[in-house]
């Protein structure tokens, strides 16, 4: 089941607008859902006899519980604003992966089924039934979307092509057309504790092993504390963290800051896994679930403070979504949300970025960084799209741009930013985010990647750059795969923790256990 | 009275109708649909206060689409900032007295005109020649257009070459205004002028017109980026909290 064969782009010297080339990525169809995946997430496995009402149906549902869907629907001018902002338009050149014409797959059926004025005049106003033509290209195009919210920024009305994304997945799923990686994960979160499906006492091996490396590779004890009651931080992180690489250099930088700063901390075996795919599928009801396995953990570990490591999407959903949907925050006056609250110690964020609380700890004082231990490295940084446009780090607004260069800059003497065009709010997404990290998706995510390698090659070229760092699992694991097809190594991609790592200064802990 | 006043006496009232009830009914939808999770587009202002003034950047000045794309934004920033002073200057022959400052802008709202109908051409070229502008247009794109167009140069007939009775024609709208109809005078550029404003105003709340209200109610745009200090929570989600 290979996918099919594909010519790798050409880096050029800048990101050029391709011509269009309609119907060049229709041949992509992301692997579909079995019946056993299905069946768990509560969707049917195949398309009923009734599935175009069903569709219409949840259609309908959706735009009443989501003022985003109805109005993003609704308002869009054909101005063509968005029409060379999507990296998958300019990696692929076909214009469905334009952002407003992957609107346009939903906008011509809702207007069919939900305005006077598509109900009257369909032909004038682009209005279409819904077909199977249409449903199939809602599958191949809502899964060339990595929901990363470039588009959205460059709108007039601010319309945001993840949420019609969102609904289109998730109508997809009511149908029975759901996609086999996004599912299963989903599944084996809920089942397991984590995406990877790494049972308990795995992962207490994994960690063991982590510490002896560590030890003997520094010489200090540096613990990784698994389901600790009464710890002071629960960690929250992505499962990628606990043996892939270089995520697990990361982690093993977490650790080092704790152990450093001498800070009480756990992770939980229940929530081994910050990523929370429910974002992808636009499914209110999983993402709450998956979200809650965080609050259950932090309840039952009676902490204090919660922490999450370096994952995208995830810190998407824990700063803008957790306090919604767990409580997991301040500033809810429900007996479900002061339950936890009266918990959770006010004089921290919650819930905090790992990269925040480094940052505060050496700026502060409380642990030693020597950045000549990354002399060796010339370092770019790459804004990982679901935390520049979709949260916040620190008090201020851009915070989560200016915070994790700070904390390069202290760990690392060799920094340049990419292009102006392609960081902070205008950052270009790896091209494997959204629930499209599957080799299915390879020839999406390879060509999705152009635009960023195009910069990191003006800044490899320029500044003989040599390690891009990123804060989040989903960049990592699609870069390490993507840029060796492009001929960089696959090693000069790692977390900003890694590079803390390297530079912490351990031999003098401020305090004991 | 003349047929042709009677009828567009009662096409204006229709369209008048139309037009308030189809947008207060859309302005109701738009707002008593939650929004149940915090998307604010980031960097987004963490107070009230600060929304106001991103949205006002973006309705005064197309704060996003400069960013975009230069040429819309010229093209389109002329289209509706002419339009703005054009309507404005249109005041007069609904208030009498005249209010000061639309008399101010009197002057300004002639030469607008000439900036919304060019704006206007922009768009419409750019739906001609950029390959993927072409791409997304419906029908209605370039008719929607073309409908201004034929709305504005109409009006710029009866301004620059050949002036209408416009003491009767301000006669004939008071007096909609008033329940008191007056004749309207026969000139085939005025009626012609009407008739398409008439059906703008129809046609105005079915359409992609709605992103004039929508843009006040865009979640990326108009909340508060503030969810690790307040809780937010909308209805049919906060049910979710009490079943466990």
């Amino acid at each position: 089941m290979a996918a099919a064969e594909f010519d790798i782009p050409e880096i050029k010297d800048d990101i050029e607008i391709p011509k269009l080339r309609e119907g060049v990525m229709s041949h992509v169809k992301s692997f579909p859902a079995p019946k056993a995946v299905q069946d768990f997430m509560g969707y049917p496995h195949e398309l009923g006899e009734d599935w175009k009402e069903r569709a219409i149906d949840k259609m309908g549902d959706l735009l009443g519980k989501y003022r985003s869907l109805k109005v993003f629907l609704d308002a869009c001018v054909h101005c063509g604003a968005c029409t060379d902002k999507c990296h998958y338009y300019l990696g692929t050149s076909d214009p469905k992966n334009m952002p407003v014409a992957r609107q346009d797959l939903m906008r011509q059926v809702y207007r069919r089924y939900f305005t006077t004025a598509g109900k009257l005049f369909p032909k004038l106003v682009g209005a279409k039934d819904l077909t199977r033509e249409i449903l199939d290209d809602w599958y191949s195009y809502y899964h060339q979307c990595s929901e990363c919210r470039r588009c959205s920024v460059f709108c007039p009305y601010g319309i945001d092509t993840a949420e019609i994304t969102m609904a289109g997945r998730e109508i997809l799923n009511h149908v029975g057309i759901g996609q086999k990686y996004s599912n299963e994960i989903l599944g084996k979160v809920q089942k397991i504790g984590n995406n990877l499906g790494l049972p308990g006492p795995a992962l207490e091996d994994t960690l063991e092993g982590l510490e002896e490396d560590i030890e003997a590779d520094t010489g200090v004890p540096v613990k990784m504390p698994i389901d600790v009651k009464g710890a002071e931080v629960l960690l929250v992180t992505p499962s990628a963290d606990f043996f892939s690489e270089p995520h697990v250099e990361s982690l093993i930088g977490y650790a080092k800051v704790f152990h450093a700063a001498g800070i009480n901390w756990t992770l939980s075996s229940h929530a081994s896994e910050a990523g929370n795919f429910g974002l992808f599928n636009g499914n209110y009801e999983t993402m709450r679930k998956v979200a809650m396995r965080i609050r259950d953990a932090a309840l039952e570990l009676g902490v204090k403070r919660i922490v999450v490591g370096e994952c995208g999407h995830a810190w998407r959903v824990a700063y803008s979504f957790w306090n919604t949907l767990t409580g997991i925050g301040y500033g809810g006056n429900d007996p479900f949300s002061i339950e936890l609250q009266k918990q959770l110690d006010p004089a921290y964020p919650q819930p905090q970025h790992i990269c925040e609380l480094t940052n505060d700890l050496i700026k502060s004082g409380k642990i030693k960084v020597d950045p000549s231990q990354n002399d060796d490295l010339v370092v770019t940084y790459h804004d990982s799209c679901n935390v520049a446009r979709a949260s916040r780090m620190g008090t201020e607004p851009g915070g989560q741009f200016t915070i994790p260069r700070e904390l390069i800059k202290s760990v690392a003497n060799n920094f340049h930013n990419m292009a102006d065009d392609t960081i902070y709010e205008s950052t270009f997404c790896c091209g494997g985010g959204g629930g499209l990290l599957t080799d299915d998706l390879m020839e999406v995510r390879v060509k999705g990647a152009l635009p960023r390698v195009t910069a990191l090659n003006n800044v490899v070229k320029e500044y003989q750059v040599n390690f891009m760092a990123t804060i989040c699992a989903i960049c990592k694991a699609q870069f390490t795969k993507v840029l060796p097809k492009y001929g960089f190594d696959m090693s000069m991609v790692g977390g900003v923790h890694q590079l803390v790592s390297k530079a912490i200064k351990l031999d003098v802990p401020p305090q004991a256990d | 009275m003349s047929t042709v006043t009677m009828i567009y006496a009662g096409v204006f009232y229709i369209a008048a109708f139309l037009l308030v009830a189809g947008l207060a009914y859309k302005i109701f939808d738009y707002s008593r649909t939650p929004a149940p999770l915090v998307i604010p587009t980031t960097p987004a202002p963490t107070t009230r206060t600060g929304v106001v003034y991103r949205m006002a950047k973006e309705v005064v000045v197309f704060e996003s689409l400069f960013k975009s794309n230069k040429w819309i934004w010229v093209f389109g920033w002329l289209f509706h900032f002419g339009l703005f002073l054009v309507l404005a200057r249109h005041l007069r022959y609904f208030t009498q007295p005249v209010w000061f400052w639309v008399d101010i802008v009197q002057p300004f709202g002639k030469y607008a005109s000439i900036m919304m109908v060019l704006g206007l051409a922009g768009l419409l070229a750019r739906r001609f020649v950029v390959d993927r502008v072409r791409y997304i247009s419906t029908p209605s794109d370039y008719l929607m257009l073309a409908l201004l167009l034929a709305i504005g140069a109409s009006g710029m007939m009866m301004t620059f070459v050949a002036h209408t009775d416009i003491v009767a024609l301000k006669e004939f709208f008071m007096g909609l205004m008033y329940l008191d109809i007056q004749p309207l005078p026969q000139d085939p550029v005025l009626l012609v002028h009407l008739a398409l404003v008439a059906s703008l105003m129809v046609i105005f709340p079915i359409s992609k017109l709605l992103h004039a209200p929508g843009v006040f109610f865009s979640p990326t745009r108009n909340q508060v980026d503030n969810p690790r200090e307040h809780r937010h929570v909308a209805a049919w989600a906060a049910r979710l909290d009490q079943n466990g």
